[in-house]
Protein backbone atom coordinates (compact mmCIF):
# COMPACT_ATOMS: atom_id res chain seq x y z
CA UNK A 1 0.00 0.00 0.00
CA UNK A 2 1.53 3.34 -1.30
CA UNK A 3 1.82 6.12 1.50
CA UNK A 4 -0.36 7.87 -0.87
CA UNK A 5 -3.17 5.43 -0.95
CA UNK A 6 -2.81 5.17 2.88
CA UNK A 7 -2.97 8.42 3.67
CA UNK A 8 -5.89 9.53 1.30
CA UNK A 9 -7.70 6.33 0.78
CA UNK A 10 -10.53 7.14 3.37
CA UNK A 11 -10.84 10.55 2.64
CA UNK A 12 -13.94 12.24 3.93
CA UNK A 13 -15.26 15.43 4.49
CA UNK A 14 -14.71 15.64 8.47
CA UNK A 15 -10.76 14.47 7.46
CA UNK A 16 -10.51 16.92 5.44
CA UNK A 17 -11.16 19.72 7.47
CA UNK A 18 -9.41 18.69 10.58
CA UNK A 19 -6.54 18.48 8.59
CA UNK A 20 -7.27 22.32 8.06
CA UNK A 21 -7.77 22.80 11.20
CA UNK A 22 -4.36 21.45 12.31
CA UNK A 23 -2.74 23.61 9.31
CA UNK A 24 -4.15 26.86 10.79
CA UNK A 25 -2.82 25.34 14.55
CA UNK A 26 0.18 25.17 12.79
CA UNK A 27 0.25 28.58 11.61
CA UNK A 28 -0.71 29.99 14.80
CA UNK A 29 2.50 27.99 16.53
CA UNK A 30 4.60 29.22 13.68
CA UNK A 31 3.57 33.08 13.89
CA UNK A 32 4.15 32.65 17.60
CA UNK A 33 8.18 31.24 17.30
CA UNK A 34 8.83 33.72 14.48
CA UNK A 35 7.34 36.86 14.99
CA UNK A 36 9.49 39.63 15.84
CA UNK A 37 8.23 41.41 18.31
CA UNK A 38 6.49 39.75 21.69
CA UNK A 39 3.41 40.93 21.62
CA UNK A 40 2.29 39.56 18.15
CA UNK A 41 3.85 36.78 19.23
CA UNK A 42 2.15 36.71 22.22
CA UNK A 43 -1.28 36.91 20.04
CA UNK A 44 -0.51 34.09 17.99
CA UNK A 45 0.10 31.73 20.95
CA UNK A 46 -3.48 32.77 22.48
CA UNK A 47 -4.88 32.30 19.02
CA UNK A 48 -2.89 28.87 18.82
CA UNK A 49 -4.37 27.66 22.57
CA UNK A 50 -8.10 28.83 20.89
CA UNK A 51 -7.61 26.50 17.91
CA UNK A 52 -5.95 23.91 19.95
CA UNK A 53 -9.05 23.28 22.44
CA UNK A 54 -11.12 22.78 19.12
CA UNK A 55 -8.82 20.18 18.42
CA UNK A 56 -9.58 18.76 21.61
CA UNK A 57 -12.79 18.88 20.96
CA UNK A 58 -12.42 16.41 18.07
CA UNK A 59 -10.03 14.14 19.81
CA UNK A 60 -13.25 13.91 22.10
CA UNK A 61 -12.47 15.32 25.59
CA UNK A 62 -14.56 18.54 26.28
CA UNK A 63 -13.05 18.63 29.45
CA UNK A 64 -9.47 19.16 28.54
CA UNK A 65 -10.79 21.70 25.71
CA UNK A 66 -12.65 23.43 28.27
CA UNK A 67 -9.26 23.43 30.89
CA UNK A 68 -6.96 24.48 27.57
CA UNK A 69 -9.06 27.44 26.44
CA UNK A 70 -9.18 28.71 30.17
CA UNK A 71 -5.90 27.72 31.55
CA UNK A 72 -3.73 27.09 28.79
CA UNK A 73 -4.63 30.31 26.63
CA UNK A 74 -6.87 32.60 28.59
CA UNK A 75 -4.55 32.81 31.43
CA UNK A 76 -1.23 31.96 30.40
CA UNK A 77 -2.29 34.70 27.89
CA UNK A 78 -3.37 37.31 30.27
CA UNK A 79 0.51 36.61 31.97
CA UNK A 80 2.15 36.78 28.80
CA UNK A 81 0.35 39.65 27.69
CA UNK A 82 1.06 41.80 31.09
CA UNK A 83 5.40 40.33 30.78
CA UNK A 84 5.50 41.10 27.92
CA UNK A 85 4.40 45.20 28.19
CA UNK A 86 6.34 45.54 31.36
CA UNK A 87 9.70 43.85 29.27
CA UNK A 88 8.92 46.41 26.54
CA UNK A 89 11.71 48.68 27.37
CA UNK A 90 14.41 45.81 27.07
CA UNK A 91 13.14 44.64 23.62
CA UNK A 92 15.18 47.01 21.59
CA UNK A 93 18.56 46.42 23.10
CA UNK A 94 18.11 42.47 23.06
CA UNK A 95 16.65 42.69 19.31
CA UNK A 96 20.46 42.88 18.68
CA UNK A 97 21.36 39.95 19.98
CA UNK A 98 20.41 37.72 17.08
CA UNK A 99 21.62 34.44 16.74
CA UNK A 100 23.54 33.44 13.75
CA UNK A 101 23.85 30.55 11.28
CA UNK A 102 26.06 28.89 13.96
CA UNK A 103 22.82 28.47 16.78
CA UNK A 104 19.86 28.10 14.11
CA UNK A 105 21.39 24.91 11.38
CA UNK A 106 21.97 23.19 14.50
CA UNK A 107 19.10 23.66 16.43
CA UNK A 108 17.21 23.71 12.71
CA UNK A 109 18.64 19.38 12.80
CA UNK A 110 17.52 18.82 16.19
CA UNK A 111 14.01 19.88 16.01
CA UNK A 112 13.39 18.07 12.93
CA UNK A 113 14.43 15.22 14.07
CA UNK A 114 12.74 15.16 17.37
CA UNK A 115 9.58 16.15 15.45
CA UNK A 116 10.33 13.41 12.82
CA UNK A 117 10.60 10.99 16.17
CA UNK A 118 7.40 12.25 17.58
CA UNK A 119 5.54 11.75 14.37
CA UNK A 120 7.05 8.16 13.64
CA UNK A 121 5.75 7.16 16.83
CA UNK A 122 2.43 8.15 15.93
CA UNK A 123 2.14 6.61 13.30
CA UNK A 124 3.81 3.55 14.54
CA UNK A 125 1.01 3.40 17.79
CA UNK A 126 -0.19 -0.04 18.45
CA UNK A 127 -3.38 -1.22 16.69
CA UNK A 128 -5.67 -1.84 18.95
CA UNK A 129 -4.48 0.89 21.15
CA UNK A 130 -4.24 -0.29 24.71
CA UNK A 131 -6.37 1.53 26.71
CA UNK A 132 -7.75 1.62 30.61
CA UNK A 133 -11.41 3.03 29.23
CA UNK A 134 -13.25 -0.80 30.05
CA UNK A 135 -11.88 -0.45 33.95
CA UNK A 136 -12.87 2.95 34.21
CA UNK A 137 -16.46 2.35 32.78
CA UNK A 138 -16.56 -1.20 35.47
CA UNK A 139 -15.81 0.81 38.66
CA UNK A 140 -17.31 4.03 37.93
CA UNK A 141 -20.08 2.54 39.74
CA UNK A 142 -17.81 3.70 42.83
CA UNK A 143 -18.81 6.87 42.89
CA UNK A 144 -22.19 7.30 40.41
CA UNK A 145 -20.67 10.10 39.10
CA UNK A 146 -21.73 10.09 35.18
CA UNK A 147 -18.32 12.39 34.01
CA UNK A 148 -15.72 9.58 33.60
CA UNK A 149 -12.79 12.34 33.71
CA UNK A 150 -14.29 13.63 36.71
CA UNK A 151 -14.28 10.28 38.34
CA UNK A 152 -10.75 9.44 37.63
CA UNK A 153 -9.62 13.22 38.82
CA UNK A 154 -11.64 13.02 42.02
CA UNK A 155 -11.84 9.45 42.88
CA UNK A 156 -9.27 6.71 40.80
CA UNK A 157 -6.34 9.44 40.94
CA UNK A 158 -7.46 11.31 43.70
CA UNK A 159 -3.39 11.85 45.48
CA UNK A 160 -2.36 13.50 41.85
CA UNK A 161 -5.07 15.98 41.97
CA UNK A 162 -4.28 16.25 45.75
CA UNK A 163 -0.79 17.02 44.76
CA UNK A 164 -1.34 19.38 42.36
CA UNK A 165 -3.54 21.38 44.62
CA UNK A 166 0.00 21.64 46.74
CA UNK A 167 2.13 21.98 43.43
CA UNK A 168 -0.35 25.18 42.78
CA UNK A 169 0.60 26.31 46.36
CA UNK A 170 4.69 25.76 45.76
CA UNK A 171 4.32 27.93 42.73
CA UNK A 172 2.92 30.45 44.91
CA UNK A 173 4.79 30.67 47.71
CA UNK A 174 7.70 30.96 44.76
CA UNK A 175 6.02 33.51 43.39
CA UNK A 176 5.61 35.28 46.50
CA UNK A 177 9.18 34.86 47.95
CA UNK A 178 10.09 36.91 44.61
CA UNK A 179 9.56 40.35 46.25
CA UNK A 180 12.02 42.75 47.80
CA UNK A 181 11.97 42.22 51.74
CA UNK A 182 9.72 45.33 52.42
CA UNK A 183 7.41 44.56 50.38
CA UNK A 184 6.45 40.64 52.17
CA UNK A 185 3.20 40.28 52.63
CA UNK A 186 2.39 43.88 50.77
CA UNK A 187 -0.41 44.02 47.89
CA UNK A 188 0.24 42.33 44.10
CA UNK A 189 0.51 44.60 41.62
CA UNK A 190 0.75 48.29 40.99
CA UNK A 191 -3.00 50.05 41.85
CA UNK A 192 -5.00 50.17 38.88
CA UNK A 193 -6.92 53.05 38.37
CA UNK A 194 -10.00 53.43 35.90
CA UNK A 195 -12.48 55.71 34.93
CA UNK A 196 -15.93 54.71 36.55
CA UNK A 197 -17.79 56.03 33.96
CA UNK A 198 -15.98 54.20 31.58
CA UNK A 199 -15.79 50.99 29.57
CA UNK A 200 -13.89 48.75 31.91
CA UNK A 201 -15.82 49.90 34.67
CA UNK A 202 -18.68 49.14 33.30
CA UNK A 203 -17.52 45.29 31.95
CA UNK A 204 -16.31 44.94 35.32
CA UNK A 205 -19.67 45.72 36.98
CA UNK A 206 -22.14 43.83 34.12
CA UNK A 207 -19.81 40.54 33.56
CA UNK A 208 -18.59 39.23 37.15
CA UNK A 209 -22.22 38.30 38.33
CA UNK A 210 -22.87 36.19 34.67
CA UNK A 211 -18.65 34.94 35.41
CA UNK A 212 -19.37 33.39 38.64
CA UNK A 213 -22.48 31.96 38.06
CA UNK A 214 -20.85 29.83 34.92
CA UNK A 215 -17.99 29.37 36.69
CA UNK A 216 -20.07 28.05 39.48
CA UNK A 217 -22.74 26.12 37.21
CA UNK A 218 -19.44 24.38 35.42
CA UNK A 219 -18.54 23.22 39.03
CA UNK A 220 -22.20 21.54 39.53
CA UNK A 221 -22.15 20.25 35.84
CA UNK A 222 -19.50 18.01 36.50
CA UNK A 223 -20.57 15.30 37.94
CA UNK A 224 -22.13 13.84 34.64
CA UNK A 225 -21.27 16.04 32.09
CA UNK A 226 -17.89 17.82 30.75
CA UNK A 227 -16.72 20.50 33.38
CA UNK A 228 -14.75 20.62 36.61
CA UNK A 229 -13.34 22.58 39.33
CA UNK A 230 -10.44 23.49 37.14
CA UNK A 231 -12.08 24.90 34.55
CA UNK A 232 -14.81 27.08 37.06
CA UNK A 233 -12.12 27.94 39.11
CA UNK A 234 -10.64 29.88 36.49
CA UNK A 235 -13.28 31.60 35.32
CA UNK A 236 -14.16 32.71 39.14
CA UNK A 237 -10.28 33.36 38.62
CA UNK A 238 -10.56 35.75 35.66
CA UNK A 239 -13.58 37.65 37.10
CA UNK A 240 -12.12 38.74 40.01
CA UNK A 241 -8.29 39.78 37.82
CA UNK A 242 -11.15 41.79 35.84
CA UNK A 243 -12.27 43.54 39.02
CA UNK A 244 -8.85 44.11 40.06
CA UNK A 245 -7.82 45.60 37.14
CA UNK A 246 -11.19 47.88 36.52
CA UNK A 247 -9.61 49.24 39.49
CA UNK A 248 -13.38 48.43 41.66
CA UNK A 249 -11.62 46.54 44.24
CA UNK A 250 -7.60 46.96 45.14
CA UNK A 251 -5.70 43.10 45.23
CA UNK A 252 -5.51 41.95 48.76
CA UNK A 253 -2.11 42.13 51.00
CA UNK A 254 -0.96 38.93 50.31
CA UNK A 255 -0.29 38.56 54.48
CA UNK A 256 -4.40 38.69 55.38
CA UNK A 257 -5.29 35.96 57.03
CA UNK A 258 -8.27 35.55 55.55
CA UNK A 259 -6.87 35.06 52.08
CA UNK A 260 -4.40 32.75 53.29
CA UNK A 261 -7.11 30.31 54.90
CA UNK A 262 -9.08 30.41 51.37
CA UNK A 263 -6.16 29.21 50.10
CA UNK A 264 -5.33 26.25 52.37
CA UNK A 265 -9.41 25.81 51.79
CA UNK A 266 -9.04 23.25 49.07
CA UNK A 267 -6.04 20.99 50.10
CA UNK A 268 -6.96 21.17 53.95
CA UNK A 269 -10.29 19.49 53.13
CA UNK A 270 -8.75 17.61 50.71
CA UNK A 271 -6.21 15.94 53.08
CA UNK A 272 -8.71 15.71 56.15
CA UNK A 273 -11.33 13.67 53.61
CA UNK A 274 -9.06 11.48 52.94
CA UNK A 275 -7.10 10.77 56.16
CA UNK A 276 -10.62 9.87 57.34
CA UNK A 277 -10.66 7.61 54.64
CA UNK A 278 -7.58 6.06 55.97
CA UNK A 279 -9.57 6.18 59.79
CA UNK A 280 -12.87 4.46 58.39
CA UNK A 281 -12.17 3.56 55.19
CA UNK A 282 -9.86 1.09 53.53
CA UNK A 283 -7.47 3.49 52.44
CA UNK A 284 -6.23 6.89 52.28
CA UNK A 285 -8.79 8.93 50.48
CA UNK A 286 -10.89 5.68 49.81
CA UNK A 287 -14.39 7.00 50.32
CA UNK A 288 -17.03 5.45 51.91
CA UNK A 289 -19.91 4.05 48.84
CA UNK A 290 -22.53 5.73 50.37
CA UNK A 291 -20.60 9.29 50.66
CA UNK A 292 -19.27 8.89 47.64
CA UNK A 293 -20.80 11.74 45.74
CA UNK A 294 -21.24 14.37 48.90
CA UNK A 295 -17.56 13.65 49.89
CA UNK A 296 -16.52 14.53 46.35
CA UNK A 297 -18.92 17.62 46.11
CA UNK A 298 -17.73 19.23 49.00
CA UNK A 299 -13.68 18.75 48.08
CA UNK A 300 -15.09 20.12 45.01
CA UNK A 301 -16.21 23.38 46.68
CA UNK A 302 -13.87 23.81 48.70
CA UNK A 303 -11.26 22.98 45.39
CA UNK A 304 -13.12 25.42 43.35
CA UNK A 305 -12.59 28.34 46.17
CA UNK A 306 -8.99 27.76 46.80
CA UNK A 307 -8.03 27.35 42.68
CA UNK A 308 -9.82 30.80 42.03
CA UNK A 309 -7.62 32.76 44.58
CA UNK A 310 -4.60 30.88 43.65
CA UNK A 311 -4.76 31.28 39.69
CA UNK A 312 -5.62 35.24 40.48
CA UNK A 313 -2.68 35.40 42.89
CA UNK A 314 -0.61 33.70 40.39
CA UNK A 315 -1.53 36.23 37.76
CA UNK A 316 -1.05 39.13 40.09
CA UNK A 317 2.76 38.13 40.92
CA UNK A 318 4.65 38.86 43.72
CA UNK A 319 3.87 41.76 46.20
CA UNK A 320 4.54 45.24 45.06
CA UNK A 321 3.09 47.78 47.67
CA UNK A 322 4.29 47.95 51.29
CA UNK A 323 1.84 45.80 53.80
CA UNK A 324 -0.13 48.77 55.77
CA UNK A 325 -0.26 50.73 51.98
CA UNK B 1 -5.21 8.26 8.43
CA UNK B 2 -7.85 9.18 10.93
CA UNK B 3 -8.32 12.18 12.70
CA UNK B 4 -6.08 11.30 15.56
CA UNK B 5 -3.26 10.24 13.13
CA UNK B 6 -3.79 13.98 11.54
CA UNK B 7 -4.09 15.60 15.09
CA UNK B 8 -0.92 14.14 16.62
CA UNK B 9 1.60 14.76 13.24
CA UNK B 10 0.09 18.17 14.16
CA UNK B 11 1.43 18.15 17.58
CA UNK B 12 5.01 16.77 15.92
CA UNK B 13 5.54 19.76 14.30
CA UNK B 14 4.45 21.80 17.49
CA UNK B 15 6.87 20.59 19.78
CA UNK B 16 9.72 20.60 16.74
CA UNK B 17 9.08 24.44 16.82
CA UNK B 18 8.77 24.73 19.99
CA UNK B 19 12.22 23.15 20.71
CA UNK B 20 13.40 25.15 17.65
CA UNK B 21 12.08 28.86 19.06
CA UNK B 22 13.59 27.15 22.44
CA UNK B 23 17.04 27.23 21.64
CA UNK B 24 17.20 30.39 18.84
CA UNK B 25 15.31 32.91 20.60
CA UNK B 26 17.39 34.85 23.05
CA UNK B 27 14.88 36.75 24.88
CA UNK B 28 13.53 35.03 28.59
CA UNK B 29 10.03 35.52 27.18
CA UNK B 30 10.12 34.05 24.03
CA UNK B 31 12.05 31.11 25.46
CA UNK B 32 8.71 30.85 28.22
CA UNK B 33 6.78 31.00 25.29
CA UNK B 34 8.29 28.39 23.07
CA UNK B 35 8.69 26.06 26.34
CA UNK B 36 4.80 26.40 26.50
CA UNK B 37 4.46 25.47 22.73
CA UNK B 38 5.66 22.15 23.37
CA UNK B 39 4.02 21.73 26.47
CA UNK B 40 1.03 21.76 25.06
CA UNK B 41 2.34 19.42 21.88
CA UNK B 42 2.84 16.59 24.30
CA UNK B 43 -0.31 17.43 25.60
CA UNK B 44 -1.75 16.79 22.11
CA UNK B 45 0.09 13.42 22.03
CA UNK B 46 -1.37 12.61 25.07
CA UNK B 47 -5.18 13.28 23.75
CA UNK B 48 -4.25 11.13 20.38
CA UNK B 49 -3.33 8.21 22.45
CA UNK B 50 -6.81 8.51 24.85
CA UNK B 51 -8.60 9.40 21.51
CA UNK B 52 -7.12 6.04 20.19
CA UNK B 53 -8.26 4.28 23.50
CA UNK B 54 -11.86 5.21 23.03
CA UNK B 55 -13.82 1.60 23.92
CA UNK B 56 -16.68 0.85 26.72
CA UNK B 57 -19.31 3.23 25.60
CA UNK B 58 -16.94 6.47 26.03
CA UNK B 59 -15.58 8.66 23.31
CA UNK B 60 -11.74 8.37 24.68
CA UNK B 61 -9.92 6.64 27.15
CA UNK B 62 -10.33 9.01 30.15
CA UNK B 63 -7.33 8.55 32.14
CA UNK B 64 -4.86 10.27 29.70
CA UNK B 65 -7.21 13.14 29.90
CA UNK B 66 -7.28 13.59 33.66
CA UNK B 67 -3.24 13.42 33.05
CA UNK B 68 -3.55 16.03 30.54
CA UNK B 69 -6.01 18.51 32.67
CA UNK B 70 -3.39 18.01 35.75
CA UNK B 71 -0.61 18.90 33.20
CA UNK B 72 -2.18 22.34 31.91
CA UNK B 73 -2.51 23.73 35.64
CA UNK B 74 1.12 22.40 36.57
CA UNK B 75 2.61 23.88 33.10
CA UNK B 76 0.52 27.40 33.90
CA UNK B 77 1.99 27.39 37.62
CA UNK B 78 5.57 26.63 36.06
CA UNK B 79 5.23 29.45 33.12
CA UNK B 80 3.56 31.91 36.21
CA UNK B 81 6.58 30.96 38.46
CA UNK B 82 8.96 31.69 35.33
CA UNK B 83 7.66 34.86 34.17
CA UNK B 84 8.05 36.17 37.96
CA UNK B 85 11.40 34.89 37.97
CA UNK B 86 11.55 37.09 34.87
CA UNK B 87 10.29 40.12 36.20
CA UNK B 88 12.53 39.94 39.01
CA UNK B 89 15.64 39.52 37.14
CA UNK B 90 14.57 42.55 34.91
CA UNK B 91 13.94 44.50 37.95
CA UNK B 92 17.10 44.04 39.64
CA UNK B 93 19.49 44.26 36.75
CA UNK B 94 17.67 46.66 34.12
CA UNK B 95 17.84 44.15 31.72
CA UNK B 96 15.96 40.72 31.04
CA UNK B 97 18.78 38.94 29.02
CA UNK B 98 20.78 35.70 30.08
CA UNK B 99 23.51 36.72 28.89
CA UNK B 100 26.38 36.52 31.59
CA UNK B 101 28.58 39.45 30.43
CA UNK B 102 25.52 42.16 29.93
CA UNK B 103 25.71 45.68 31.23
CA UNK B 104 23.68 46.43 33.92
CA UNK B 105 23.31 50.20 32.44
CA UNK B 106 21.82 49.11 29.22
CA UNK B 107 17.61 49.60 29.64
CA UNK B 108 15.88 51.15 32.30
CA UNK B 109 16.82 51.89 36.26
CA UNK B 110 16.96 49.26 38.05
CA UNK B 111 14.32 48.73 40.79
CA UNK B 112 12.04 50.81 39.23
CA UNK B 113 8.38 49.76 39.32
CA UNK C 1 -39.95 21.28 7.71
CA UNK C 2 -36.37 20.01 8.42
CA UNK C 3 -34.90 20.35 5.27
CA UNK C 4 -36.45 24.09 5.53
CA UNK C 5 -34.50 24.29 8.57
CA UNK C 6 -31.37 22.68 6.86
CA UNK C 7 -31.46 25.58 4.09
CA UNK C 8 -31.66 28.59 6.76
CA UNK C 9 -28.87 27.37 8.24
CA UNK C 10 -26.53 26.20 5.43
CA UNK C 11 -27.30 30.27 4.20
CA UNK C 12 -27.06 31.72 7.40
CA UNK C 13 -23.97 30.07 8.62
CA UNK C 14 -22.02 30.84 5.19
CA UNK C 15 -23.56 34.38 5.52
CA UNK C 16 -21.76 34.29 8.89
CA UNK C 17 -18.63 32.84 7.05
CA UNK C 18 -18.56 35.29 4.53
CA UNK C 19 -18.25 38.38 7.35
CA UNK C 20 -15.89 36.60 9.60
CA UNK C 21 -13.68 36.41 6.23
CA UNK C 22 -14.60 40.12 5.13
CA UNK C 23 -13.75 41.13 8.83
CA UNK C 24 -9.94 38.96 8.48
CA UNK C 25 -9.38 40.69 4.98
CA UNK C 26 -10.19 44.26 6.68
CA UNK C 27 -7.94 43.15 9.73
CA UNK C 28 -5.09 42.63 7.22
CA UNK C 29 -5.43 45.07 4.48
CA UNK C 30 -6.72 48.42 6.40
CA UNK C 31 -4.01 50.74 7.27
CA UNK C 32 -4.27 51.55 10.71
CA UNK C 33 -5.83 50.23 14.39
CA UNK C 34 -8.75 52.13 14.26
CA UNK C 35 -9.94 51.18 10.76
CA UNK C 36 -9.31 47.48 11.63
CA UNK C 37 -10.99 47.82 15.10
CA UNK C 38 -14.05 48.40 12.79
CA UNK C 39 -13.39 45.79 10.63
CA UNK C 40 -13.73 43.15 13.38
CA UNK C 41 -16.63 44.63 14.65
CA UNK C 42 -18.18 43.12 11.98
CA UNK C 43 -17.21 39.74 12.31
CA UNK C 44 -18.16 40.01 15.60
CA UNK C 45 -21.73 41.50 15.81
CA UNK C 46 -23.20 40.27 12.04
CA UNK C 47 -20.79 36.84 11.76
CA UNK C 48 -21.24 35.30 14.77
CA UNK C 49 -24.76 36.85 15.06
CA UNK C 50 -25.81 35.07 11.64
CA UNK C 51 -24.01 31.68 12.61
CA UNK C 52 -25.68 31.29 15.66
CA UNK C 53 -29.04 32.14 13.93
CA UNK C 54 -28.30 29.68 11.73
CA UNK C 55 -27.40 27.13 14.65
CA UNK C 56 -30.67 27.87 16.37
CA UNK C 57 -32.78 25.31 14.49
CA UNK C 58 -30.51 22.48 15.27
CA UNK C 59 -29.85 23.18 18.65
CA UNK C 60 -31.46 20.01 21.02
CA UNK C 61 -33.42 22.32 23.31
CA UNK C 62 -35.05 25.50 24.08
CA UNK C 63 -31.85 26.00 27.00
CA UNK C 64 -29.43 24.98 24.06
CA UNK C 65 -31.15 28.00 22.26
CA UNK C 66 -30.69 30.42 24.72
CA UNK C 67 -26.99 29.15 25.50
CA UNK C 68 -25.85 29.87 22.34
CA UNK C 69 -27.76 33.57 22.27
CA UNK C 70 -26.10 34.37 25.39
CA UNK C 71 -22.39 32.93 23.90
CA UNK C 72 -23.30 36.04 21.42
CA UNK C 73 -24.38 38.04 24.02
CA UNK C 74 -21.28 37.90 25.69
CA UNK C 75 -18.68 37.89 22.87
CA UNK C 76 -20.19 41.39 21.73
CA UNK C 77 -20.02 42.53 25.43
CA UNK C 78 -16.33 41.68 25.36
CA UNK C 79 -15.55 42.47 21.74
CA UNK C 80 -17.09 46.21 22.48
CA UNK C 81 -15.39 46.84 25.47
CA UNK C 82 -12.01 45.53 24.24
CA UNK C 83 -12.29 47.76 20.94
CA UNK C 84 -13.22 50.67 22.75
CA UNK C 85 -10.47 50.38 25.06
CA UNK C 86 -8.00 49.59 22.21
CA UNK C 87 -9.22 52.37 20.42
CA UNK C 88 -8.79 55.01 23.11
CA UNK C 89 -5.07 53.73 23.71
CA UNK C 90 -4.62 54.12 19.81
CA UNK C 91 -5.87 57.40 19.09
CA UNK C 92 -4.09 58.71 22.41
CA UNK C 93 -0.91 57.39 21.14
CA UNK C 94 -1.34 58.89 17.55
CA UNK C 95 -2.11 55.31 16.14
CA UNK C 96 0.75 53.81 16.67
CA UNK C 97 0.12 50.27 15.57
Amino acid sequence: MTFASMAFGSMTFALALEIVLAAVVLTGAVWAIAARETLPAVAGFVAYGLLLSLVWVHLGAPDVALTEAAIGSGLTGALLVGAAARLRLSEVPMAVEHPGVILRMPAAVLSVTVAAALAASVLLLPDPAPTLAPSAAENAAATSLGNPVTNVLMAFRAMDTLLEKIVLLLALIGVWSLAPDRFWGGRPGPRHYADPQGVLAFVARVLPPVGIIVGIYILWTSADHPGGAFQGGTILAAMWLLVMMAGLTDAPPVGERRLRLLLLAGPVVFLVIGLSGLAFGDAFLAYPMAYAKPLILAIEFAMILTIAVTLGLLVAGPPEREPGS
Amino acid sequence: MSAATVFGLCAAVAVGLGLYGVITNPQPLRKVLAFNLIGSGVFTFFGVVARRGAAAGFGGDPIPQALVITGIVVAFSATALAIALLLRLFQATGSATLRADASTSAGSHPSKL
Amino acid sequence: MSFVLDIVTIIAVSAGAFFFLAGTVGLLRFPDTLTRLHALTKADNLGLGLMVLGLLPHAGSLRDGIKLICVWLIVLLAGATVSQLIGYVARREGSRP
